[in-house]
């Protein structure tokens, strides 16, 4: 199955969709992670929209490109982006952290079908992103391997030593996303325990370094096409991001980190969004086929 | 219990001398297995933790170069990269010390390999106090509480240089995460090249109805010593090799229940969450009678010889005997 290469146009109303999916699911629930995924949209968009050669289809497809979320928590935008790519129908996604639902809090393998390996504690995903891409070189094939770490992930050891083990084997293949919101937990990176310079770390490592505004996705798009070019080395993308991206009141704030909207605030996002609980609600709901081709969901904005 | 018990059926394998026992080392099973895997199946990996000599995957290593993979010192890493080949439909095994691989990558063994019900295999060396030198940081004696705590993982502490070849081959065909644990010094041959070897079904090496003895490891020789002793005292020991610790031979640990009244287990391992905790679970649900526990009580291990430690610590064949002699006393009660 081809790249999908959605224009700039269609990847802009995408990444709106996203975020209103984000919002709604998380008004449902009740539980679960905001602000991650938020500042991760623009470029998780890119990376399933234009980027990747997936084939949801198919999920064994042996040509397929993988990718990987090494930020566990950050589900509320890798569900979305599956169900807006036609991994499982939209309205599965009301059912978000629900005993019945099959979309757990963290990522599992054995719970929702596209998920590769499970994930939840932070700091692994690189390590699993290596081993795919020795074993992809090994097997010849010409597939690419994606993983998106955040920044307070950083802070992990693990990620050194996957560091080192890529540009030791020469991973070319393999491109990192760090979504660079500045924010964890507990709250400002720097304050928590700093991570900069970032760049020069990477760089001391081995890593071909990209530096790109997280949100302009042409730019990630070219940081992309970068990565690709790169031989010999793998890539790392930090991706500069605001955490809660879209939403005025949650933008920049470590406390948007881990907590849903409740109803109220839900709607007051829905509506910065241009749509409202109900109608998205609605548009879930009523989308219980898979949605592959944007021309599939088109007309809702 | 399904079928009626015969009466002293022949033993499942023939036990060696075990005065003069030939001496080999279970790691150069693993390093045999491998080898032979190497050949068999072209999707085998192996990866290695800077310890491919004291593993013994040099072996592999030498042979399929490619297919071997060098980590350096990162265990966490190791774990994780196996889980990605894994991932991709290659079978990889990955060796370092017992301690470190148990321990140290713990939680990438449970959330990505476990979680993910990946088929990483993972060879814990330098099991137990009987490491010798080293000391405490190195002789692995959590393994069997630790792995068997997490679903998904299957554990086998085979007994002998042959058991743990032919468990290091077997473990390719499970589609699942496994742990086998094996040892550094020469330890007693007891079973052979022909032996059976099933995943998750006890050898029952010696046949008996006064007691059962249950040990896995190094410990199975100890249990045979002890079972001879017992026998010139009139008291015939069933000796049941309890190589794989998850799944656990439920039938063989209640039959040996309800056949013998008593049981001893012997491990070389924490008394804490090991072999005599996992027979005890199935015990009580099944058929309670008297035990004992020989293991390692709750202490770190420390430099000294093999044989030294062992004694030291309470688990040679004259503390079987022992506990045996407790367990007898409980049973007539
Ligand atoms: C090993 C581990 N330790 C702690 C946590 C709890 N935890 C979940 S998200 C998070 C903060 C992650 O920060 P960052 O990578 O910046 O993600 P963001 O907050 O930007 O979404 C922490 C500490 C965890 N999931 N795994
Ligand atoms: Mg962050």
């Amino acid at each position: 199955m081809p790249r999908l290469q959605l224009s700039l146009d269609e990847l802009r109303e995408r990444a709106l969709f996203v975020r209103r999916d984000i919002i709604t699911l998380l008004a449902r629930s009740q539980s679960g992670h905001s602000g991650g995924p938020l500042s991760s949209t623009d470029f998780g968009t890119a990376l399933f929209f234009h980027e990747m050669d997936v084939n949801p289809e198919r999920l064994d497809d042996p040509g397929r490109d993988l990718w990987h979320f090494s930020i566990g928590h950050v589900t509320p935008v890798i569900y979305s982006l599956m169900a807006e790519r036609g991994y499982f129908p939209l309205v599965d996604l009301l059912g978000f952290r629900q005993f019945k639902g099959h979309l757990q809090g963290h990522p599992s393998k054995h719970d929702t079908p596209g998920i590769e390996v499970s994930a939840g504690s932070l700091g692994q995903g690189l390590s699993v992103c290596c081993g795919m891409a020795y074993g992809s070189r090994f097997d010849r094939s010409t597939r690419r391997v994606y993983c998106v770490m955040g920044d307070g992930e950083q802070q992990e050891g693990q990620i050194w030593e996957a560091s080192m083990f890529a540009a030791h084997y020469k991973l070319d293949n393999l491109c990192a996303v760090i979504d660079y919101n500045r924010k964890q937990i507990d709250g400002d990176v720097q304050d928590v325990l700093g991570i900069a310079p970032l760049a020069d770390k990477w760089r001391a490592f081995g890593w071909h370094v990209v530096e790109v505004d997280g949100h302009d996705i042409p730019g990630v798009l070219a940081a992309f096409d970068e990565a690709r070019a790169t031989k010999g080395k793998p890539t790392v993308i930090l991706a500069h991001t605001v955490m809660g991206k879209g939403i005025s009141f949650m933008e920049d704030d470590y406390k948007w980190h881990g907590v849903p909207p409740s109803v109220e605030q839900a709607e007051k996002a829905l509506a910065e969004l241009g749509t409202s609980l109900a109608s998205w609600t609605r548009r879930l709901e009523t989308h219980t086929a898979r949605a592959v081709t944007p021309s599939a969901n088109g007309g809702a904005s | 219990m399904s079928q009626p018990t015969p009466v002293m059926p022949a033993p499942e394998a023939p036990v060696k001398s075990l005065a003069k026992p030939e001496m080999k080392r279970t790691r150069e099973g693993f390093g045999h297995g491998l080898l032979e895997l190497g050949e068999k199946r072209p999707n085998v990996f192996v990866l290695v933790g800077d310890l491919s000599g004291s593993t013994n995957v040099s072996f592999f290593a030498e042979k399929f170069p490619d297919r071997f993979l060098q980590i350096g010192i990162a265990e966490q890493n190791m774990m994780c990269v196996a889980a990605g080949l894994a991932a991709l439909g290659k079978i990889p095994y990955l060796a370092t010390y017992g301690a470190f691989a148990s321990c140290r990558s713990a939680d990438q063994m449970r959330v990505t390999v476990a979680y993910t019900d990946l088929p990483v295999k993972i060879g814990g060396a330098h099991g137990g106090i009987s490491v010798g030198p080293d000391g405490a940081t190195h002789q692995a004696m959590e393994e069997i509480a630790i792995v068997r705590s997490i679903p998904n993982m299957k554990l086998i502490v085979p007994c002998d240089y042959w058991e743990t070849k032919k468990a290091t081959i077997a473990m390719a065909d499970d589609p699942h995460p496994n742990y086998i644990r094996f040892g550094r010094e020469p330890v007693p041959v007891v079973t052979d090249a022909n032996t059976p070897f099933t995943l998750g079904k006890a050898n029952v090496l010696r046949e008996g109805k006064d007691i059962a003895l249950i040990a896995c490891g190094v410990m199975v020789y100890e249990a045979l010593v002890a079972a001879d002793a017992l026998a010139e005292r009139g008291i015939q020991a069933r000796v049941v090799n309890m190589h794989t610790l998850k799944p656990i031979d439920v039938d063989a640990i209640e039959r040996a229940a309800r056949e013998c009244g008593a049981i001893v287990t012997a491990e070389e391992h924490q008394v804490n969450g090991g072999l005599g905790g996992a027979v005890a679970e199935v015990v009580v649900r099944t058929h309670p009678v008297p035990m004992e526990l020989v293991a390692v009580h709750d202490r770190f291990g420390r430099s000294g010889k093999q044989e030294e430690l062992m004694a030291a610590f309470g688990i040679k064949s004259p503390d079987v005997i022992a506990a045996a002699e407790r367990a007898l006393r409980r049973k007539k009660g």
